[in-house]
């Protein structure tokens, strides 16, 4: 049977061998996919991490979120399209949390203050220094702390959004929504000064 | 990191996006229509966006164009 026509939705749960032959091809696929990812990343881990048995907790677990999700799959791509991103997902969080492991990340919302990022000195332009310090202000007071903390880590720090959401107790999605709705305060802030945002330029006063 | 980073970085895309539950549910499909030459951002509209605010999605999206690209002759 060529790939092409191999229904894995019907042979995952078919029951008996052939569904365990399918479970064994799937698996395959996953930890291909997940060695990818792991290897794709592996500058970021230091030497003591053993990455095949990353590679292979995550393809254990990629197995198991396709499987249980297999009833969502609509056949929009192929099917090994639609299974390898549960791996390289499954991959990719792990690599960050590994190697964030032991890596502190300030979990108090002021700490960007400390951050010498904005740069505001004589290097930068009048206006954007004026837009700096329009930011500086837009964050500290139309967020609150906790979207402070998220934006700032996340955006200025690098620190990867599934560690932080370990950290907090939360998740991407929550964590992704709070920065969302971060933005769109400050950008709306940044509108009613003035500014026109995606040119970094401040507007003639209307 | 200069100004202009700072301030993309913090402000993000400008128009509407994905959440990234829904760009992982569609991440497959857009990556297809990417590697066939279609034209991903008119299929899923705000998918490009959010892979612009978005640094953990967009790794992701940019790992499965490329495993993708170093098994092409891999089945459905
Ligand atoms: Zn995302």
């Amino acid at each position: 049977m060529s790939d092409q026509a191999f229904d894995w939705v019907s042979a995952l749960s078919a029951g008996g061998r052939e569904q365990d032959d399918a479970t064994r091809r799937l698996h395959e696929l996953l930890l291909r996919a997940a060695r990818f990812e792991v290897n794709r990343r592996r500058s970021s881990l230091d030497g003591s991490v053993d990455v095949d048995q990353l590679s292979s907790d995550a393809a254990h677990d990629a197995l198991l979120a396709v499987l249980a999700k297999l009833h969502t799959y609509r056949g929009d791509s192929r099917f090994t399209t639609w299974a390898y991103k549960f791996a390289l997902l499954e991959a990719a969080v792990k690599v960050r949390r590994r190697a964030w492991r032991g890596r502190e990340v300030s979990l108090d919302a002021d700490a960007w203050t400390r951050i010498p990022n904005l740069d505001t000195g004589p290097a930068a332009s009048a206006e954007s220094s004026e837009l700096m310090l329009a930011l500086r202000r837009g964050i500290q007071e139309a967020l609150t702390p906790h979207q402070r903390l998220v934006l700032v880590q996340v955006t200025l720090e690098g620190v990867p959004i599934d560690v932080l959401a370990e950290r907090l107790g939360s998740t991407r999605g929550a964590l992704y929504k709070t920065l969302h709705d971060a933005r769109r305060k400050l950008r709306l802030r940044l509108a009613e000064q003035g500014f026109d945002i995606d040119s970094g330029r401040k507007e003639a006063a209307a | 990191m200069n100004n202009r980073d700072v301030t993309r970085r913090l402000l993000g895309p400008a128009g509407p996006e994905l959440t990234c539950d829904a760009c992982f549910e569609q991440l497959d499909r857009y990556v297809e229509i990417e590697l066939d030459g279609g034209d991903p951002h008119s299929a899923v509209p705000g998918m490009a966006a959010h892979l612009e605010g978005c640094p953990a999605c967009a790794e992701e999206h940019e790992s499965l164009l490329e495993l993708l690209r170093s098994a092409p002759t891999e089945g459905p």
